[in-house]
């Protein structure tokens, strides 16, 4: 009988000593790779004195750079948003031939290297590509420009939000939208009543992944935009222009910035996901 | 005619025919089950009626009126699918309301119409539930709430009580039994479960592999089956596989011959004779219409007696009552003899009912 519970709970000592070894693994992990880097980022800042931070961050190259960033965040959400449901919604619901192919394309832009993307559509959209041309015969600018920046962001952006809607879609079936239809709803109604509120915290997961990656693309961007300060030079293209130029305090600083963006976001993240979940 | 009326309906997915050539009609006010075996189109068939699916032939009449052309949302059905489709996202009364509030309806009365058809499907305190806080009986009945709200003319319940388990689903049976009563409106419900459809139904509709086996009420369907596959899939049937010779039919292993009424002369092979449980008499000595066998064990069943029974080649089952059993000795092992208060004779390959009309046209059985 003694010997019984002694059995037990040496393997109960066992089973919680490699509990811990695994959670130190995986501590020590994080700090390696997130925590220290972090840590990095917030000392290296203010080691400079606060006045040297805020001049070089209030430096109109820099607020131009944010607010670059933000504009085309914003404009590759909206499109995003708009188009990724929509693809979510053929894929998920329509059946044509071809589609199987098609879904698969979604995951190409995970796939290709972001400056690989950039180069192509330099190839394309440049002044002597392809459609390129005809835009500079109509003396649009794309490449260099805020067109191309944001077709550059649009393409690596491209399977969050459909990615993110499908399999809900899926999942959800078509039952309720034939309910709704039974009970003489136009697809209008169904698509505001129905689908959309199923939808709607898978797509706030997607929006919030384009929000992020939109905010931290840097090969395609870098490419597309040839980086002119003030003009095509968006947040982390600035950064990245002053790390080189051993500005360090305005790359910490703006990289604090971004770093601290990322984590609201993170935490926008884990929430709608938690209520994705949840529905 | 008011009700529904379905003619001539063909349905195929690619070269697969899922409904063959269908019609049937329900008057006003009954309630009627369309029973058949998994994959046999009964779900198709409601989709057609309720406009979810086009026919590739045929006609859908509701409330007299031709309404094949007709898109869903203009058919003004009810329609209550097999896993409820609740909106997930919506409460009881949301839900509820949902078809009303797309006519537009002024909010007082919606407001009135939910709360009176909460309180016709008894979910009383509930209104502010979601689906995923229901049980599978609640849920239920908040599809049908939700159905009946804009008053159609018709309902069409595919397998209502499926997911639901014994004693639930024979009272909500019960329920909507009585419901439709109180309601007036034309219901076709779908099942794959002769009990359901002979307790609840004015009209049974049998169908198998797309078509129409047998249209009747329960009396008709159980007591006088078209055809084999009605006989077997309605209720429990023993199958005996026997020949016609001359006056008489040997079942197959046995010596033994049953007598028609009067003499003939034609001959079949290989028909089968099918036999309700309940219609084969077990007795202990012989007659002259009687067949002798071996019991070869014995059920308790409550109210009655389950007996295995070996007849030359084949094995039957009887139910016998309490009181008969009681009366002898019976255990595995012993002879007894068995006489068939009814039977139906059907071609054993063909299963149709083509070698019983015949010998009851010329009047050798009844
Ligand atoms: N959209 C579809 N495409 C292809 N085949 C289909 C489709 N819908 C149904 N079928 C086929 O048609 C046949 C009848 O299907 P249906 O759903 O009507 O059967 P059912 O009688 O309702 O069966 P169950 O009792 O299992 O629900 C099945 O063999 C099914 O595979
Ligand atoms: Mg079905």
């Amino acid at each position: 009988m003694e010997n019984k519970t002694n059995c037990v709970e040496v393997v109960r000592k066992q089973k919680q000593a490699g509990k811990w070894v695994l959670i130190s693994f995986v501590l020590l992990w994080f700090f390696v790779l997130i925590i220290f880097p972090l840590i990095g980022i917030v000392r290296e800042t203010f080691k400079n004195a606060i006045s040297v931070i805020t001049s070089s961050l209030s430096s109109t190259a820099s607020t131009h750079a944010f607010w670059l960033t933000i504009l085309i965040t914003f404009v590759a959400v909206v499109i995003n948003t708009i188009f990724g449901t929509i693809m979510a919604i053929v894929f998920a619901k329509q059946n044509f031939k071809g589609k199987l192919f098609l879904e698969s394309l979604i995951d190409l832009p995970f796939a290709v290297s972001p400056i690989v993307a950039g180069f192509m559509f330099v190839i394309l959209f440049g002044p002597g590509g392809w459609i390129g041309s005809w835009f500079y015969s109509m003396n649009i600018k794309i490449i260099y420009a805020l067109p191309g920046m944001i077709i550059a962001t649009l393409f690596v952006t491209l399977p969050f939000v459909a990615k993110e809607i499908i399999p809900v879609l899926r999942e959800f079936g078509i039952e309720q939208d034939e309910a709704a239809l039974i009970l003489g709803a136009s697809q209008w109604q169904i698509f505001w009543k129905v689908t959309l509120p199923s939808i709607r915290w898978g797509l706030a997961y997607g929006v919030t992944l384009t929000i992020a990656r939109s905010i931290g693309e840097f090969g395609a961007v870098l490419v597309v935009s040839g980086s002119i300060i003030n003009k095509t030079q968006t947040a982390t293209l600035r950064i990245h222009d002053q790390f080189t130029d051993l500005n360090y305090a305005g790359a910490f600083s703006a990289a604090l910035i971004l770093a601290l963006i990322s984590f609201i976001i993170l935490n926008l993240i884990q929430y709608a996901q938690k209520r994705k979940k949840r529905i | 005619m008011s009700g529904i009326m379905v003619k001539n309906i063909t349905k195929k997915f690619g070269d697969f025919i899922a409904v063959n050539n269908v019609s049937f009609d329900v008057k006003e006010g009954e309630l009627a089950a369309l029973l058949g075996p998994s994959g046999s189109g009964k779900s198709t068939l409601l989709r057609i009626i309720a406009g979810l699916e086009n026919p590739d032939m045929g006609q859908i009449f509701l409330t007299g009126k031709d309404v094949t052309p007709l898109r869903t949302q203009k058919r003004n059905v009810g329609f209550v699918f097999q896993h409820y489709a609740l909106f997930k996202h919506m409460t009881v009364e949301k839900n509820i309301a949902f078809g009303l509030e797309i006519q537009k309806k002024d909010k007082k009365e919606i407001k009135q119409k939910v709360e009176e058809l909460i309180d016709l499907v008894k979910l009383n305190g509930y209104n502010k539930h979601y689906p995923s806080q229901l049980s599978g009986g609640q849920r239920q009945r908040v599809a049908l709430a939700r159905a009946l709200a804009t008053e159609p003319k018709v309902l069409l319940l595919d397998e209502p009580f499926g997911s639901l388990d014994a004693k639930v689903r024979k009272n909500l049976a019960q329920w909507i039994r009585d419901l439709h009563n109180r309601v007036n409106v034309t219901s076709v419900f779908v099942t794959h479960d002769q009990n359901e459809a002979i307790e609840i139904s004015d009209k049974i509709i049998v169908i198998n592999r797309g078509k129409v086996e047998q249209i009747g009420n329960a009396t008709d369907v159980y007591e006088h089956p078209k055809s084999k596959f009605v006989a077997s899939f309605v209720g429990n049937v023993n199958v005996i596989n026997a020949n016609i010779k001359k006056n008489h039919i040997v079942i197959t292993g046995t010596k033994e011959k049953i007598q028609f009424k009067e003499k003939t002369e034609i001959n079949f092979q290989n028909i089968v004779l099918l036999i309700r449980p309940e219609d084969i008499i077990v007795k202990d000595n012989s007659t002259e219409d009687t067949v002798p066998c071996i019991i070869n064990g014995i059920y308790y069943r409550g109210s009655f007696y389950e007996v295995d029974l070996k007849v030359g080649t084949n094995n039957v089952k009887s139910l016998v009552p309490k009181e008969d059993f009681f009366k002898f000795e019976w255990r595995k092992g012993t002879k007894v003899y068995i006489r068939f208060r009814k039977f139906k004779i059907f071609e054993a390959s063909e299963g149709h009912k083509k070698v019983h009309e015949m010998l009851k046209q010329l009047g050798y059985i009844e």
